[in-house]
């Protein structure tokens, strides 16, 4: 018996987009409705997963071996698995399927909540080509659940391709004036990424056939050769994997791309790009270049450079970030500096960091999801994102003051907010293996005040200076609607984090041991059965690893 | 004694050749019937030429037929100048499907170009003919006999608008340079001839390797020669850099119809005669054509795609991505070439599987612009096709798609192409070929984003809506459906490539194979 949860979660926007296809696009509000609902509906199919998985959150799933001429199903990392190995493509051994872990899940959950809301938003936003706007984000819906959710490599890679397409669309037809370099910069820069990606692909695959004699994509069937490729090749593959990677994250060198298209993207476009797709670089790292290549990252020097890159795309963004006279640009760098904590957390490489690293991806598309969303708002009204613009806005929005201020210090990390558990676990994580590295990235979170503070004290504060801004109108029940459930996620989150903790603890400590090996490691303290307050209360224990001891060959 | 040479011609003869011959005789059915018909019937010759490719399907289903109840892999025709294998057949079912499609793309193209005229449609036909003949050649006097058939065929079709200059010129210059490359390919043929004393495939391959290897594993100067000048004419039919610059001209002034055409069709009839000549006839000497195919699809693909990148009129354009996917096919060659063991296969399934994905994509791509074309309005230019999301959505997003699907995202039929092209260069260990070859493809994204970006975001400068006859639309739909569904289930066409390559029992594959 099959569960198909997973296959309905993906394929109800892909659905809804094709009744979409049948609907006159003058009745503008009919598809409106018809998208919103699809929109839900996509939230709500996925709403069962949360009681289910909570149920089995710390039983083993399933992995799929080949023994004895068939696939068979053995305990492993994976649930709700949907599909078999190699049915799909049988010559090339592509399959069909699906299955998710703790991280996945979290990542689906945010992939079809974020999906509803910025649905939502885009109600007056979007006045032009109402009904392909509504087509090409359900697709781009359905394409990034299916990055989440694909345990097959080849479908993962389709998925990974064929979602730049209806982003790339996004942004070139409803982006701002300058869409069109926006757009294409995206698509180049992405896919150059992920061209380089499918050659490591197929490296690996090769690899499994030469090892077992068995061609296939199947993740874990994969994951049980690929560590054993030696340094000298795997070195190459995990840079392959790392330029694509990085380059969706991204991280600091690699980062051009995001601040043209976050601000020529329209604000749903901004919203999914940087609460979920910047998260598929991240999951890629996590699922991929960990478990594939132990050797290499646990090689000193390359996590010297990972780390090294993550600590100046902290304090690089930040800094940006101050100097920006473009609200959305300015929101658009702080993702850099927030994302350089969740790479941190994963090259940290212990169980501590890369849970806080997973919550911190989760809490960076609730914050910066909802800064887009702000911004977006403001720039409905007046049609301008120049801080300059404004001022005193406290004064005539009191409704959109309030959320924004819960918002900016939940993107701050203000404690009992979500930011500040994310990014207290990755510098705990990051402590325990190097102080330096710690004490580095804490800037980073001093920055972020300034900036976030900054901004609001010249945007809401005083009076309002500018005659155009007097007759703003406050928050529609729609818009509010749009930030109810983030704000409930973000309070959750930062009040009582312990179920989130407690559904990743198996795949991270599962990880982290594929990383590490037999090594005696910090696995055993992790805060996973720890409240926020016990985390708080007590200190970190200063455990120093040495860390380059293995993985050098 | 007296010879009968009937004697030498067989029932199956016939059987096996029934394609070509229904084509033929179809064609010199229109030629005949033109002259009867009306102005305003002349939609008629297109019918017939239409219904004479379904003719000659339905013939190629028999030889196909009778192929599998004979349970041989192959069947050699007239006197063995010509092989009617699995590889054959792949090759004749592409030239139908590509014909056909440009049929369809023509009657209602012809019409407003005021060009309507028989001969068109049956030159159409003529031309498969020829290809048929190269795809299923054994013996090189046959095959080059089919090429020129096909190539004199194309430059009348190139220079069909006798009022266009363009058209004038480009078939001049097509028909200059490929009587020039075709001669340099006939002297290649002559001295191998010399070298063999046979104008056989089979034994011209023979006697190459024995005389190698009583030379020690070293080519006679005299071969190298002969592989130097075939493999110039045959790099000329493919439009390979540096034998490419007839391709955009000729692609620029042809009847778009024909340009569509001579892109899918006559472009795989050349890399028919390639892979027959190259791993049949020359295969002894795949040490020294593996390094010059090396030097010659970088130097296709890097020409191509930066001569791709600022082009501003469609058809040029598409020329230039047109050479562009030779320099990546050429790699599948390679990989095949310098493989010692059966896994360079996927190299020659690359190349099949390419030149079956192409054929829709492209012919897709030239039956959009080729509906741009209005009594007014040439249509051929960027800026024509700007804001067709407008004019024409339906259309403006099929386009988008063949133009994904040309730049090899999947999950469409062009990434296929490229998959198993990539596929092969791993598996043979060629990591530095497959990266430049991938980076390529990103330069290939841009020029084609940069039609999408046109089409899809910029304003309509002329906003009458786009009127799409039936014809066309059936082209488009055909052309759209098997680039989706290729993409999205490729599996029942990579069994087809695999069936017609006999999976590496084929005697022009299976040598190469140790």
């Amino acid at each position: 018996m099959q569960n198909h949860i997973l296959s309905i979660i993906l394929f109800t926007p892909l659905v809804g987009a094709i009744l979409l296809l049948f609907v006159p696009k003058e009745s503008k509000d009919a598809i409106r409705w018809i998208a919103n609902l699809v929109a839900l509906a996509g939230f709500i199919v996925s709403l069962p997963l949360v009681p289910w998985f909570w149920v089995q959150r710390f039983e083993p799933g399933v992995k799929f071996v080949f023994e004895a001429g068939q696939w068979v199903q053995r305990p492993g990392m994976f649930k709700f698995v949907d599909g078999i190995p190699n049915t799909w493509i049988p010559s090339i051994g592509a399959g069909y399927l699906l299955g998710i872990d703790g991280i996945s899940f979290l990542l689906i959950m945010l992939t079809t909540l974020l999906g509803w809301v910025s649905i939502l938003s885009s109600w007056t936003a979007i006045q032009e080509r109402v009904k392909e706007y509504y087509i090409w984000f359900l697709v781009l819906q359905t394409g990034m659940l299916g990055v989440f959710m694909a345990l097959d490599f080849f479908l993962f890679f389709v998925f990974w391709e064929a979602m730049l397409v209806p982003m790339y669309l996004l942004i070139g037809i409803w982006g701002g004036p300058r869409k069109l370099y926006a757009a294409i910069k995206f698509f180049l820069y992405t896919l150059l990424g992920s061209v380089l990606m499918l050659l490591a692909i197929l490296f690996l695959y090769f690899n499994h056939h030469s090892v077992t004699g068995v061609y296939t994509f199947c993740l874990t069937a994969l994951y049980e050769t690929a560590p054993k490729i030696p340094f000298q090749y795997a070195i190459w593959l995990f840079l392959a994997f790392f330029l694509g990677f990085a380059i969706k994250v991204p991280m600091f060198p690699f980062h051009t791309w995001l601040p043209d298209a976050h601000v020529e993207a329209p604000t749903a476009g901004s919203v999914i790009l940087a609460g979920v797709l910047l998260k598929m670089g991240t999951y890629g790292f996590i699922r991929f270049a960990l478990p594939f290549f132990p050797s290499v990252v646990m090689n000193s020097k390359v996590r010297g450079w990972m780390i090294g890159l993550s600590i100046v795309g902290i304090i690089y963004g930040a800094l940006v970030s101050l100097m920006q006279k473009d609200m959305k640009k300015l929101v658009a760098y702080s993702s850099v500096s927030h994302l350089g904590f969740c790479t941190l957390g994963i090259f940290v490489l212990n169980s501590v960091g890369l849970s806080g690293s997973v919550l911190q991806q989760i809490n960076h598309g609730i914050s910066t999801g909802a800064l887009f969303l702000i911004v977006g708002i403001l720039y409905e009204r007046r049609h301008t994102r120049e801080i300059a613009e404004y001022g005193g806005i406290s004064n005539v929005m009191p409704v959109y003051a309030t959320i924004t201020m819960i918002m900016f210090l939940s993107s701050m990390g203000l404690p009992l907010l979500n930011g500040f558990v994310g990014e207290f676990t990755i510098l705990q994580g990051a402590f325990m293996e190097n102080r330096l590295w710690a004490g580095l990235s804490v800037i980073g979170v001093i920055l972020a005040a300034a900036y976030l503070l900054w901004l609001y004290q010249r945007v809401f504060f005083g009076t309002v200076t500018n005659p155009k801004n007097e007759k703003l109108t406050d928050l529609t029940p729609r818009e509010v609607l749009t930030f109810v459930p983030l704000l409930i996620m973000a309070f959750w989150i930062g009040l009582y984090p312990k179920p989130f903790f407690q559904i990743l603890e198996q795949p991270v400590n599962q990880i982290v041991q594929d990383v590490r090996g037999s090594e005696p490691n910090v696995m055993a303290k992790t805060p996973t059965h720890k409240s926020v307050d016990e985390i708080t209360q007590t200190s970190p224990p200063a455990v120093e690893v040495p860390v380059a001891a293995k993985g050098k060959k | 004694m007296q010879v009968s040479i009937a004697q030498f011609f067989q029932r199956s003869d016939y059987l096996m050749s029934l394609p070509m011959i229904l084509l033929t005789i179809f064609a010199l059915g229109i030629l005949l019937i033109d002259l009867m018909l009306p102005d305003d019937w002349k939609w008629a010759n297109a019918a017939t030429a239409f219904v004479g490719v379904l003719f000659a399907t339905a013939g190629l289903i028999k030889v196909q037929i009778a192929l599998g109840e004979a349970h041989r892999q192959m069947v050699p025709a007239f006197m063995n100048s010509m092989v009617i294998d699995r590889f054959a057949i792949y090759f004749w079912y592409l030239f139908l499907a590509g014909a056909a499609v440009a049929i369809l793309m023509s009657v209602h193209y012809m019409d407003v170009e005021r060009e309507h005229h028989g001969e068109f449609y049956a030159l159409i036909l003529f031309s498969v003919v020829g290809m048929m003949c190269m795809a299923s050649g054994w013996d090189v006097v046959l095959i080059f006999i089919g090429l020129e058939l096909m190539a004199i065929s194309t430059y009348v079709l190139v220079g069909f608008l006798r009022r266009d200059r363009r058209s004038n010129e480009a078939s001049l210059k097509y028909l200059l340079l490929g009587a020039f490359s075709s001669g340099i390919f006939a002297y290649g043929l002559s001295l191998l001839y010399g070298l063999a004393g046979s104008t056989n495939l089979v034994i011209i391959r023979q006697r190459l390797a024995q005389q190698m290897a009583a030379a020690g594993d070293h080519a006679d100067p005299v071969a190298v020669l002969a592989l130097l000048t075939v493999a110039t004419g045959l790099l000329f039919k493919i439009a390979a850099v540096p034998f490419h610059q007839w391709a955009p001209d000729a692609y620029e002034g042809a009847p778009t119809s024909i340009t569509g055409f001579m892109s899918v069709a006559v472009k795989s009839a050349a890399w028919a005669m390639l892979l027959r000549i190259l791993l049949l006839g020359l295969a002894p000497l795949h040490k020294i054509w593996v390094p010059l195919l090396v030097f010659v699809s970088i130097a296709t693909m890097t020409a191509a795609n930066l001569a791709a990148l600022t082009q501003n009129n469609l058809k040029r354009l598409l020329a230039y991505s047109s050479i562009a996917h030779v320099g990546y096919m050429l790699l599948g060659l390679i990989a095949f070439g310098s493989a010692n063991t059966p896994s360079g296969v996927d190299g020659i399934r690359g190349i099949l599987i390419y030149l079956l994905v192409y054929t829709f994509m492209n012919l897709g791509a030239f039956a959009v612009i080729t509906s741009l074309r209005r009594r007014d309005v040439i249509g051929d230019e960027i800026d024509d096709i700007a804001g067709l999301f407008f004019r024409a959505p339906t259309e403006s997003v099929l386009m988008l798609v063949f133009l994904l699907s040309l730049a090899g995202i999947p999950p469409l039929a062009g990434f296929w192409g490229k998959y198993f092209i990539f596929l092969s260069l791993i598996e043979t260990g060629h990591y530095v070929l497959a990266s430049l070859a991938v980076l390529y493809a990103v330069f290939g994204l841009y020029y084609y984003m940069r039609i999408a970006n046109a089409m899809l975001m910029r304003q309509a400068l002329d906003k009458e809506p786009l009127k799409i006859g039936g014809s066309m639309a059936a082209a488009l739909g055909v052309t759209a459906l098997a680039t989706l569904l290729i993409g999205i289930y490729p599996e029942p066409f990579i069994r087809a490539v695999d069936w017609s390559l006999g999976l590496s029992q084929h005697p022009a594959i299976a040598h190469l194979v140790k």
